[in-house]
């Protein structure tokens, strides 16, 4: 069971993490909604509970609860531009589709 | 797929459901959006990578307006179509509007509602409208950028914006499309994006040294509520006095004379610019100017030479400080944070004067040309509700009171001044005269006691109050002023019902120094209007008693008087006619309270009477 991160995404989450101030990691997750099923969840995360699971990566901690990370197993967070929008990217492998945007998905 | 950005702990949201939000300072000469994305608010670039939008719109004859840069470039070809500094004009009257100076190339003509309408190649166009064109312009910037469409902007506006211009630049929002959120004072953006809000309390000083204007502002912090407590400022002082004063340096130094051409002109001006803002780092630059004969001026200007040569126009800026303290009612070292606005405040010199003058290291380390818009889509993110609900949302007061005119040209003051918004307050009026059934509301803003000295907002009428005597009617007014310092006034007749309501529009409005001026004048002629309120409201009283007993005369003077009691009575009115219109307010009361013992005997007469009349053909059982 693994997460990764571009180097990319790496260094943007640090340095949002520096400039918010507070927040001990990155939460990844999913929850039941959308148009097509699944969404993710990226969030700041104050407070890691004892049933999150905790990955390191390139010095970015990432917590994930034990029911998103059956979803996002082998996921890699990238950090992409697209025109003047630029922001995060999952690719998670699990996906068997998506709906138009990708924004939630199935599996 | 998308790109997502990184939300707050629980503030996740559904697919397609984001809410993207924004904060605009719409400028004078540049605009600029910022967004709050993965946490950290920054100002958003065009294509190119531009964060200013300069507010310049050319209207063409076909097609789309051009905004921005493309049309700042045509300013000089075309400038009766290219529309500049259209922030000035914001809720302006055409009247307004002329004396702001006969350099306007503009062909101002008057609409139907005393708004001013621009003629250009695509047809007549508002203040409003050409704002509403900058704004699209940055709406499109921002939700390409964003990834979706906008929930919610705010816009900042100066703090000495009266109604009518805030509702003019609220207008230009709905206008783009845009749902405005709250307006904020460029100020309290300024503060809000150092986090100031934050605390407790505190008195901020915001130094804003613009291209062209310069304003200072005394903000208090009290609890989350910032309360503007005095604003001042140059509306003609600015960086490019800075450059102006280099550009005379380097006229001096490379033996050019003042008969100097456009294109030289502007070549110098470059120099000067490019040098000042290298010396707000380097310690000494090199200069080069390629001047008319085809020869290259080369020279060099240290920071310390510059300094001394933008000592005049820094000190120029510390006066208005002063009179910005003295009208708070403070001192320098009452000032616990002075914020930087503006990229003039740059310049090394102009940062270590502030902070001489107010004895403490000024914030600096938001880039002053983005802070205000920072501040405000700081604003936005909380109010589309981005951020955990235990972060306080941001207060803001009116800046001069809210009031209408009652009998005698008085103004009653119904929302006072420095009250926090939203806010809505009630009073109770009454009608003059027996049989009244329309009442005229006149809405005024101002702190002085007269009528003719406050500024006029609207006037509106009550109509369809039944026919009683006079005083029997109960007409509340209620003043609401929403978040944005917007106001609408409803005046309702409780027993019949009927009511009427209006909302402020921008027709006329207030500058800067108009509303300084009134503030003063209002506590310099505090005691001149002491004596002028005391004068009207006895002239009122007169009016009254003249009034009623007129009509009780007409009713049964005939039959209840003799006519030496009459004669009395007559004589006393006729005495007390003569001594309204003098200016004596006590020879006034005398004469009314003449007229009333004159009349007392009548009145009990009158009573008795009624009563009387009351009673007929009941028992007196039914009395008991």
């Amino acid at each position: 069971m693994a997460i990764s991160l571009t180097p990319a995404a790496a260094n943007h989450v640090k340095s949002f993490l520096e400039q918010r101030g507070s927040g001990v990691a990155l939460r990844l997750g999913v929850r039941t909604s959308g148009c097509s099923g699944m969404a993710y969840v990226l969030e700041f995360a104050d407070v890691i509970e004892d049933t999150d699971v905790v990955f390191e990566n390139l010095g970015v901690k990432v917590v994930i609860d034990p029911k998103s990370l059956v979803y996002l197993d082998g996921t890699e967070l990238d950090y992409g531009k697209e025109g003047l929008n630029e922001g995060f990217k999952f690719n998670n492998p699990n996906v068997k589709d998506a709906c138009g945007c990708g924004e939630s998905f199935n599996v | 797929m998308a790109l997502l950005q990184i939300s707050e702990p629980g503030k996740s949201t559904d697919p397609h459901q984001h809410r993207f939000a924004a904060g605009i300072d719409l400028g004078t000469t540049n605009s600029l959006v910022a967004s709050v994305r993965s946490g950290s608010a920054d100002t958003l670039p065009d294509e190119q990578g531009r964060h200013l939008l300069p507010s310049v719109v050319r209207y063409t004859a076909d097609g789309a307006p051009e905004v921005g840069q493309a049309a700042k470039l045509q300013a000089a070809h075309d400038p009766l179509n290219t529309i500049i500094s259209v922030k000035r004009f914001m809720g302006r009257g055409v009247d307004d509007i002329l004396t702001l100076g006969s350099m306007l190339p503009y062909e101002f003509i008057a609409s139907e509602s005393g708004m001013p309408l621009i003629n250009t190649a695509s047809g007549p166009r508002s203040p409003v409208q050409v704002s509403a064109d900058i704004l699209l312009e940055l709406k499109r910037r921002t939700e390409s950028t964003l990834g979706g469409d906008l929930s919610g902007v705010v816009i900042t506006v100066p703090a000495y914006f009266d109604e009518a211009q805030r509702q003019a630049t609220k207008d230009a929002g709905t206008l783009a499309g845009l749902k405005v959120l709250r307006l904020i004072n460029e100020p309290t953006a300024a503060a809000v994006a150092y986090g100031l809000d934050r605390k407790a309390d505190g008195v901020i000083a915001v130094y804003d040294l613009g291209g062209g204007t310069f304003d200072i502002s005394i903000l208090r912090l009290n609890q989350g509520v910032f309360e503007v407590l005095a604003t001042a400022g140059d509306t003609a002082l600015g960086g490019d006095d800075l450059d102006r004063e280099i550009a005379r340096w380097i006229m001096q130094q490379a033996g050019i004379g003042n008969a100097v051409d456009h294109a030289l002109q502007r070549r110098l001006l470059d120099a000067a610019c490019a040098a000042k803002e290298q010396l707000s780092e380097a310690d000494e630059v090199e200069l080069g100017v390629a001047l008319d004969d085809g020869s290259q001026w080369h020279g060099s200007l240290s920071r310390q030479q510059m300094n001394e040569l933008l000592e005049p126009l820094v000190r120029k800026t510390l006066a208005p400080c002063r009179r910005c303290l003295r009208d708070a009612g403070l001192r320098a070292g009452d000032i616990t944070e002075v914020v930087m606005v503006g990229g003039s405040t740059r310049v090394p010199r102009v940062r270590s004067a502030v902070a001489e003058f107010f004895g403490r290291e000024p914030l600096a380390e938001i880039d002053p040309d983005k802070v205000v818009a920072i501040g405000a889509a700081v604003q936005a993110d909380m109010l589309v509700g981005n951020k955990p609900d235990e972060e306080m949302l941001l207060l803001d007061v009116i800046p001069l009171s809210l009031g209408i005119e009652t009998m005698g040209g008085l103004t009653e003051k119904i929302v006072p001044r420095n009250t926090t918004i939203p806010v809505a307050r009630a009073q109770e009026f009454t009608t003059f005269k027996d049989g009244q059934t329309a009442i005229a509301l006149h809405v005024v803003q101002g702190e002085r006691e007269l009528v003719d000295d406050c500024r006029s907002l609207a006037r509106f009428e009550l109509r369809d109050i039944p026919p009683m005597t006079a005083g029997a009617a109960r007409i509340r007014v209620t003043f609401q002023v929403d978040a944005d310092g917007l106001l609408s006034v409803t005046a309702l007749e409780q027993t019949s019902g009927a009511q009427a309501h209006i909302e402020v529009k921008p027709s006329y409005g207030l500058s800067d120094h108009e509303i300084e001026s009134m503030l003063r004048a209002s506590m310099e002629s505090a005691g001149e209007d002491l004596q002028a309120r005391r004068l009207r409201e006895q002239q009122v009283e007169a009016d009254r008693v003249l009034e009623a007993l007129q009509s009780a005369l007409q009713q049964d003077g005939d039959r209840l008087l003799d006519s030496q009691e009459r004669a009395a009575i007559d004589a006393a009115a006729q005495a007390l006619r003569e001594v309204r219109d003098a200016t004596d307010h006590q020879a006034i009361r005398r004469a009314v309270e003449r007229v009333e013992a004159a009349s007392a005997p009548y009145v009990e007469r009158r009573m008795n009477a009624s009563i009387q009349r009351a009673m007929a053909g009941h028992g007196v059982d039914e009395f008991k």
